[in-house]
């Protein structure tokens, strides 16, 4: 166990490194030099020059990454172009209300998904299984923008029951809180939803054709019995953890789901940085994400192992 | 519950099972339709729109559905249904073109890194692992802020951030391919790697890469349309399913008629590549359940 | 496994705050929505609008104007005027900054000091008559100016009236604008970039007796059907910009009210004459471009489709009702084939490339496509640049740019809304426009007080600015705020400001 850990830690390392390197090269696409763009109306040639000694914007590139680097791994991810403020700083702003989002999405994904993907295996090939299809392939479909300005419409313009924009934060007010998030999250999670019943659908095929299925029923229990307590404990192994890989779909659907609902998220952050040209953001962004991403597989990988009793020990 | 004999598959042409799958399944087929008819429109844009798409009516702004503008007209006055149409153009233009770009990359990078094995390997994995780690979007908008909005460079960001599952899909076909014995065995008579390469792995690498290109059309289609949704694709007049719901926003309740229909194009596009990439993937994996 | 999962849920829902009353009405906060987030908020060096809005609850000025553009007193008593070139300013005893210091002669100096002399002051154009100012007691300033001045005064009832703190200046210096400390009815509390800033009252106001309310949040809200929608659901009071297609919603809505009323300012393309090397190419190069382009378009339909006809069409940088305003200085008709003609005469072939900065809120942008659309008959290629404001007026300030679509609030004085604009070597003259006729009419206009005589001389300047079209004027624009019906004792000024003084929520 611990060797399995050490060694999906090994591999973590380069590929973290290579995203760094691959988010400080795209400062080399960008039109203009930052060297002005911070100096701002300063357009004294002295006080360019001076900014660009400071940022080392002089030095070969290869030096300028490893100062950078430097840098990334104090915690210091620049500063914003556009307030001077400091990335990091932009990011404990908005990242809790994405993640209070996507948290939400997920739960309501589960929710949704899961026990659909259990009705459509046991009433496989059946109408409920073909219904069930149907609506996980429509949810899949469905653009997440889409699907968001549709809900505003009927929602918040027609039936005028949820606030159609904003953000509470949740220790404030917790039911303005739920108000405001419940939309933007039933939409974040959609995609997903249909994602999970699929997997829980095939993962529960698998589990009801097992041995020990065979078994529990040749012992007279309950069917419903025989489903929730026997397969789907089985089943749900794969399905969590893959559900935890999905944290990829659901950082780019809330991007666009922050965008419709004007949530101040971590999406709506990258998404206003391209507008303001404030390239240090865009750069941060990426990296506290891909650094989310990464450390959520590797939790994911673990606990896979952790769970599943048959795994563990190889 | 079906017994399978350890081991033999027969071997039948991808093409013959892709079809034969397909026959069996009326969604794939009527996905595929689908996709027949959006094509069609999209090349056929020209003829078949009842305006110009970016042509502006001062006296015709944001008008309901009618006889003469059957998806009414937009902020401008611009027939919403001609805009659908040439809409077509740009979705699927940068889907294809994406998937491309994905495959151009992904494909020859998967082959190479599935058979050439240890350090090359080594590399283009943790390359693909790092790419990966980036959520499909976040990495394409990173992309095109640095670009520029632009159709052009909307494709080009997403064809670049879609090429890593190419790679990989390639990547395990190759080496699920080269570990047959029909491989061995031509190695073992001295065939050059590069005939070995093409003669026999990279046949056995279509159904996969095939079914990932299904998916990623459809992923890219969504991916354009968010894009100029953001604002970041298309740029205006020109028209984009995405860019339009972007518009359609401020008018929600005065025309909501902007919002439904440009949506709609693209649910039911996506609708029809993902039927008929499900088909397919059933189709050519044999283990279907 | 049923009972816990209740008793957990239960727990969770004691533990987890309870919901606030109502919004709005206990607790006396009241909420604004802000059209754009706005600059730095540091009187000296901000430039936007929405910026001027929070200055409204945070920093008092030397004098304020009311509905009918009279100037009136407010850190000032009083002032007079003992020759031509010397202003004597009268201060309010016993005014407090919100840091506790004591407003004297002395942080008026300082104040207007920094303004003249910080190198990135926007305040420059603006006072820039001033040749010293000294302290006579320490509540009375008096004011040398270099020449005579008629519009001097004004430009103390905006930015420039607005005095700061002086001990706060000198420790946060460049910085002050991250944490303000003024003399207004509200301190600043809190500020998320983009999102919203907070103000607290300030008990030691020197006018505290008309202020109702504790807090006031400025919320960011750049799109306008997230403005309406959140004022139909009461989660702002007012929204000081609704946009023209909106406002027949506010008012079927009996909950809310629509406040209509004549602006000072207008909206216009400015054009890169000659800001480095964007201000290459036809559009800036040559002016006869420039006139094809601007009988391109056609004002009326332009704000009919975006404003639904609320604006006035203008080529003018004032509007109709200003004393100043022009009646002979009419915009063009639309003609394409004048255009046409004037683009051969300019020996320039289309299509002509032009790439248009427009700031990203949606009206502007739906403007700047009827634009493109009406340019392109006449063969322009009109690039729309999408780029979010406070950005935008940056990028203008370094140059980026071939033409931007941007308005000016507009002030009391005509001078106000062209000296800095149009008046060579001037920050806000972001083309670097530079003609000898108008930079000799304007600097005249400046100095003399009678308002014919002024006329004449802007007519003089009109009638060249017409020739170079350094900025076509589109239209003057009207203040459309909206506000719960609950609000009492707003009152439209026509500078859009919203003053907070009287200002309460009924119950």
């Amino acid at each position: 166990m611990r060797g399995l850990l050490g060694i999906r830690i090994a591999q973590i390392i380069p590929t973290l490194l290579l995203v760094s390197v691959l988010v400080f090269l795209l400062q080399e696409l960008m039109p203009g030099d930052p060297a002005r763009v911070i100096a701002g109306e300063e357009q004294d040639p002295q006080a360019i020059a001076q900014i660009r000694a400071e940022l080392w914007l002089d030095r070969p590139l290869p030096v300028q990454y490893v100062h950078w680097l430097g840098k990334l791994l104090h915690g210091d991810l620049g500063y914003s172009w556009r307030n001077r403020e400091p990335v990091m700083q932009l990011v404990e702003q908005k990242l809790p209300v994405t993640l209070q989002l996507s948290a939400m999405a997920f739960i309501i994904a589960v929710v949704i998904g899961v026990p659909a993907g259990v009705v459509a295996a046991v009433k496989r090939n059946t109408a409920w299984d073909y219904v069930a299809n149907a609506i996980g392939l429509a949810g899949l479909s469905t653009p997440t923008f889409w699907l968001g300005i549709m809900l505003i419409l009927l929602v918040s313009v027609q039936l005028g029951w949820l606030p159609p924009s904003g953000y509470v934060p949740l220790t404030q007010d917790w039911v303005r809180s739920l108000a405001t998030t419940i939309m933007p999250a039933f939409v974040l999670g959609n995609a997903i939803a249909a994602i999970l019943m699929r997997h829980t659908r095939s993962a529960m095929l698998t589990a009801l054709g097992q041995d020990y299925v065979r078994t529990a029923r040749a012992k007279g229990l309950a069917e419903l019995v025989v489903i929730t307590r026997h397969a789907l404990r089985n089943a749900l192994i794969p399905v969590v953890t893959l559900g935890a890989l999905e944290l990829g779909t659901l950082l780019s659907g809330a991007v666009l789901t922050e965008q419709v609902f004007s949530i101040p998220g971590f999406g709506k952050l990258i998404v206003d940085a391209v507008f303001n040209r404030d390239y240090p953001v865009v750069q941060g962004v990426v990296l506290v994400t891909a650094f989310l991403y990464v450390a959520l597989n590797l939790i994911a990988d673990v606990l896979y192992v952790v769970i599943n009793p048959r795994l563990r020990g190889a | 519950m079906s017994v399978t004999t350890a081991g033999v598959v027969p071997v039948q042409s991808p093409a013959r099972l892709a079809i034969h799958g397909f026959v069996g399944r009326p969604a794939a087929v009527a996905g595929l339709a689908v996709i027949v008819v959006f094509v069609a429109v999209a090349v056929f844009a020209p003829l078949i729109a009842p305006y110009d798409p970016i042509a502006t009516s001062w006296l015709a702004i944001r008008q309901p559905p009618s006889w003469a503008h059957w998806m009414g007209t937009d902020e401008l006055g611009r027939d919403v249904l001609s805009r659908v149409i040439f809409g077509a153009r740009a979705s699927l233009l940068a889907g294809v073109v994406s998937v491309l770009i994905a495959g151009g990359i992904g494909v020859p990078a998967g082959l190479l890194a599935g058979f050439a094995g240890g350090v090359i390997d080594a590399v283009l994995s943790r390359l693909v692992d790092a790419m990966l780690a980036c959520p499909f979007l976040i990495l394409a908008i990173a992309l095109a802020a640095f670009l520029g909005p632009d159709l052009t460079n909307a494709m080009i960001a997403i064809g670049v951030s879609t090429a890593p599952r190419f790679m990989r899909v390639a990547r395990a076909a190759t080496m699920d391919a080269a570990s047959h014995d029909y491989v061995e065995a031509a190695w073992a008579i001295g065939n050059p790697a590069w005939r070995v390469a093409l003669r026999h792995v990279a046949p056995n690498i279509v159904p996969p890469v095939l079914v990932q290109a299904t998916l990623s059309l459809a992923q890219a289609i969504i991916a354009e349309a968010s894009l100029s949704f953001l604002g970041l694709g298309q740029q205006p007049p020109l028209p984009s399913w995405g860019s339009m719901l972007n518009a359609a926003q401020q008018f929600l309740s005065q025309a909501p008629w902007l919002a439904i229909f440009p949506g709609l194009a693209i649910f039911v596009c996506v609708l029809s590549f993902n039927l008929v990439g499900d088909g397919l993937r059933d189709a050519l994996d044999p283990r279907g359940l | 496994m049923h009972r816990l999962l209740l008793a957990a849920a239960a727990a969770v829902v004691i533990i987890l705050p309870r919901p606030a009353a109502a919004q709005g009405t206990e607790h006396g906060t009241l909420r604004i929505a802000l059209r754009e987030d706005p600059d730095i908020l540091d009187p000296t060096l901000g430039g936007t609008y929405v910026g001027r809005i929070v200055f409204a609850g945070l920093c008092d000025k030397l004098f304020d104007i009311n509905e009918k553009l009279q100037i009136v007193p407010q850190l000032a008593t009083g002032y007079e005027w003992a020759d031509p070139t010397t202003l004597l300013i009268h201060l309010r005893p016993n005014i407090l900054f919100q840091d506790g210091e004591k407003l004297d002669a002395a942080a008026v100096k300082a104040t207007l000091e920094r303004d003249l002399t910080l190198p990135t002051s926007l305040r420059k154009s603006e006072i820039n008559s001033i040749d010293h100012v000294e302290i006579v007691d320490p509540l009375t300033v008096r004011i040398v100016l270099k020449r005579p001045s008629s519009p001097f005064l004004a430009q103390l009832t905006d930015r420039s009236g607005m005095i700061l703190a002086p001990k706060a200046v000198e420790e946060e210096g460049k910085d002050f604008g991250l944490h303000p400390v003024c003399t207004g009815p509200f301190k600043f509390a809190e500020r998320v970039p983009q999102d919203h800033i907070t103000l607290d009252r300030f008990p030691q106001y020197w006018n505290a007796g008309a202020i109702h309310f504790d807090r006031v949040i400025y919320r960011v809200m750049v799109d306008s059907s997230v403005r309406l929608a959140n004022l139909k659901a009461g989660a702002v009071d007012l929204v000081e910009y609704i946009v023209p297609t909106d406002i027949a919603a506010v008012k079927a809505d009996a909950k809310l009210r629509m406040v209509i009323s004549d602006g000072l300012g207008y909206e216009g393309v400015t054009a890169n004459i000659d800001h480095g090397p964007q201000a290459k190419n036809p559009f800036g190069q040559n002016k006869l471009v420039r006139q094809a382009f601007e009988r391109t378009i056609d004002r009326k339909a332009l704000i009919q489709v975006v404003y639904n006809g609320l604006y006035t069409p203008a080529a003018q940088a004032v509007p109709p009702d200003s004393p100043f305003y022009v009646p002979s200085i009419q915009p063009p008709a639309r003609d394409i084939a004048k255009a046409k003609a004037l683009l051969a005469q300019a020996g320039v072939k289309p299509p002509v490339q032009i790439t248009m900065m427009v700031p990203n809120s949606p009206d502007t942008v739906q403007a700047a496509q009827v634009i493109q659309s009406m340019a392109s008959e006449a063969g322009f290629d009109v690039k729309i640049q999408s780029t979010e404001f406070a950005t935008s007026l940056a990028q203008s300030y370094d140059g980026n740019f071939v033409s931007y679509l941007i308005g000016w609030s507009g002030r009391i004085d005509i001078d106000g809304n062209t000296y800095a604009f149009l008046h060579s070597g001037q920050r806000d003259n972001v083309g670097n426009y530079s003609n000898p006729i108008v930079d000799q009419t304007l600097d005249q206009a400046r100095t003399i007080t009678d308002i014919e005589q002024r006329q004449t001389l802007y007519a003089k300047m009109w009638e060249q600015e017409r020739q170079d079209l350094p900025i076509i004027y589109l239209w003057t624009g009207k203040n459309t705020v909206g506000m719960t019906a609950k609000l009492i004792g707003f009152r439209p000024v026509p500078d859009g400001m919203i003053r907070l003084q009287g200002l309460r929520m009924e119950k």
